[in-house]
């Protein structure tokens, strides 16, 4: 009894010592959620993303200091989502309500920025999702913004890109059972169309689950057409693009930004040569802010360079620093309304405005990989 | 027209995979009455277990490729390890529920599915990653009536026939195979005869999960990503081949497997979005027709 007593005694002094301790004079701080998956199919783009936030708060100090000049420290609180919607759509919750964050930034998926968008909404918690590219993901309300350019830009600079290199037809394979390839092929459908190419062949499957897209393959190599356009998430292109060569197309092959990891390359094996996609960022960039980057980035990191998803992630970051920093008031509502007013922001990939949709006006870039599975640098493209 | 033979090539290719593994669903089935719903894992198994064997074995390569030799010794070990983690399976988790109601056998077999893929995904050294799988077969490419056909898909479809008539043969035509219908009839009456039960059920969990892990290595082959999840779904379509050609009987596994993968492959030859719905369908209007599946003996269970 007497022990319990004085255990007691002794958590109340204990307790009362932290709260002085939070008094004196110790800057307050803020938590930043991070959304992305750290396990589960996508964990190699989760590594990346996590990898460029570490770049974020390297490179912040663990510190902000916003308008009236008070200094807060910054905590990131790093979540699993296993890019699964119901899981991101828990973790979103946990972090609002439990950990009570300012800000999110993440997830990086469509379809799960997308299921979990409308708590953040309700919640007024701002939202900036890194590599949700689907248009209808900003359209959930005015607390969610995003990092990358929108799937009609991707499907667009891949549409002006084929037609550029003077391949007049297409042939297109995509999972009908995601967002992100559907939302690449309308995009490209209407921008190719219109600037006067045929879609000779285009077919669909239906999920991650299938490993076999010989058939699919076959048909379109039968239409003959002088480029293939695959769409598709990351898990799936390794194999499609070796079945692809496999089955006869010896046509360029131009991916989505899901292309953008070198573990693409490691699948397909030598198949992978001449595959282009288009993306956010190179590492091979020469801007300033991009070099800076890169470099802060693999001092942390030795044996990898950055990819779209290592830049996305940290160039959210950023903009959620900056957003405190310019804040009215340090609230998630002042978050958002400063969020909404980025303008000219240095980033890697170049100077960013965000727009009045909360897409931001940023550029991209067209990579090709080589025989190695390394990809460089082909085109810049800027924002229209 | 001229795309059917090559259409039939992979509706082979993917039928040998649903078939290796149905024979293994339709083992267990046939001989201890349970539904082992973890056995599409057992494939995973076989197939990541590779993957790390083919990596010890990586200083062996000759101009980036595995001698033959080696390649029988990879599958040989990816076999038995297979094996064995079926039989500890069963020893571990379903002898000791042998005799209460099927509806617990049943639902510990999918919470062993769960364990088979989530443990290996924990480990650090396996993790949740998709794997490139190292080439075992040769990639030479043959011409067979204008269709493309390669040595991996020659490979796969006869090895699924061999194994499938050894299988046929052990069970009818030796000593344990008379022992495990024995068993298969009656477990009471087995045991009376002096036939160790638990044996029989242990070697009956082996094969099947030897031939899970060579299907493993066979899909891993033809489609060369592995990850821990890619057991489920597989594991799915070959429980519904198994039904489909009657579950129970080994040749209706392997007629169901091929039946199921050609079935998938030219249904989305004609509409690729409708595809894998398709073997669907035929296996409702077959078990409509012949509730017991093409081969099986339609059995009316006295109560």
């Amino acid at each position: 009894m007497k022990h319990r007593k004085l255990a007691l005694i002794g958590s109340v002094i204990l307790a009362a010592a932290m709260v002085t301790g939070a008094f004196a004079g110790e800057a307050e701080t803020l938590k930043i959620g991070l959304v992305c998956p750290i396990s589960g199919n996508s964990a190699i783009a989760g590594k990346y993303i996590t990898h460029g936030v570490d770049t974020a708060q390297a490179e912040l100090g663990g510190k902000v200091t916003a308008k009236d000049g008070t200094e807060y420290n910054l905590e990131f609180i790093y979540m699993d989502n296993e890019a699964q919607e119901d899981k991101t759509v828990n973790v979103f919750q946990k972090l609002i309500e439990e950990e009570e964050v300012i800000a999110i930034v993440g997830p990086d998926m469509s379809k799960c920025a997308l299921a979990a968008g409308p708590i953040a909404q309700n919640a007024g918690c701002p939202v900036v999702a890194t590599f949700a590219t689907n248009t209808a993901v900003t359209e959930v309300g005015d607390y969610i913004f995003r990092a990358c350019f929108i799937d009609p830009f991707q499907g667009k600079m891949a549409a002006n890109y084929i037609w550029g290199k003077g391949y007049k037809t297409t042939g297109i394979m995509y999972n009908n059972a995601d967002a992100y390839p559907t939302g690449l092929v309308d995009a490209f459908k209407e921008v190719y169309e219109g600037l006067g190419g045929e879609i000779v062949a285009i077919e669909e499957y239906s999920g991650s689950d299938i490993k076999d897209y010989n058939v699919q393959l076959t048909k379109i190599a039968s239409a003959e057409p002088e480029a293939l356009f695959l769409p598709n998430l990351l898990g799936e292109l390794g194999l499609q693009i070796q079945q692809a060569r496999s089955a006869g197309l010896t046509c360029p092959i131009v991916c989505g930004d899901s292309a953008d990891t070198p573990e693409v390359g490691e699948v397909a094996g030598e198949a992978v040569k001449g595959v282009g996609y288009v993306s956010a960022f190179s590492a091979e960039s020469t801007a300033d802010a991009a070099v800076a980057f890169v470099e802060k980035y693999t001092e942390l990191n030795p044996d990898e360079l950055p990819n779209s998803n290592a830049e996305l992630a940290y160039e959210a970051t950023m903009m959620v620093a900056n957003a405190i920093e310019n804040a009215d008031e340090v609230t998630r509502e002042g978050v958002r309304n400063a969020l909404a007013s980025i303008q000219d922001l240095e980033l890697p990939s170049g100077k960013m405005t965000m727009a009045e949709d909360r897409n931001p006006i940023k550029g991209g870039v067209v990579m090709e990989y080589d025989e190695e599975g390394v990809s460089h640098f082909v085109e810049a493209v800027a924002a229209d | 027209m001229n795309y059917f033979f090559q259409y039939l090539v992979y509706g082979l290719q993917l039928g040998s995979v649903y078939a290796l593994l149905a024979l293994g669903y339709t083992m267990v089935y046939g001989i201890v009455g349970m539904i082992n719903f973890a056995h599409g894992d057992f494939l995973m198994i076989g197939a990541v277990g590779t993957y790390f064997i083919a990596k010890a074995f990586e200083g062996m390569r000759i101009d980036g490729t595995y001698p033959m030799l080696i390649v029988g010794l990879i599958i040989l070990i990816a076999m038995t390890m297979t094996g064995f983690v079926a039989t500890g399976v069963e020893a571990i988790a379903y002898r000791p529920l042998r005799n209460k109601p099927r509806m617990i056998a049943l639902i510990t077999a999918v919470g062993v599915s769960m364990f088979l893929e989530n443990f290996p995904r924990a480990l650090p050294f396996i993790g949740p990653n998709p794997r490139s799988f190292p080439t075992l077969f040769s990639t030479n490419v043959l011409k067979i009536f204008g269709a493309t056909v390669t040595v991996t898909q020659i490979i796969m479809i006869v090895l699924a026939v061999i194994t499938m008539s050894i299988l046929y043969y052990v069970v009818n035509h030796t000593k344990v195979g008379s022992q495990m219908r024995a068993v298969s009839m009656d477990k009471d009456a087995a045991s009376l005869m002096g036939i160790n039960i638990n044996r029989v059920i242990s070697i009956t969990f082996f094969i099947g999960g030897a031939l899970a892990g060579i299907s493993g290595i066979c899909y891993a082959s033809a489609y060369p990503q592995v990850d821990v999840y890619m057991g489920s779904w597989l594991g799915n379509m070959s429980f519904v081949s198994a039904v489909l050609g009657g579950i129970g009987d080994i040749r209706g596994a392997m007629l169901g497997g091929f039946i199921l993968g050609i079935a998938q492959i030219f249904a989305t030859a004609l509409n690729s979005t409708f595809g894998y719905a398709v073997g669907f369908i035929i296996l409702i209007i077959i078990l409509l027709v012949r509730p017991a599946g093409l081969m099986g003996k339609l059995v009316i269970e006295k109560v």
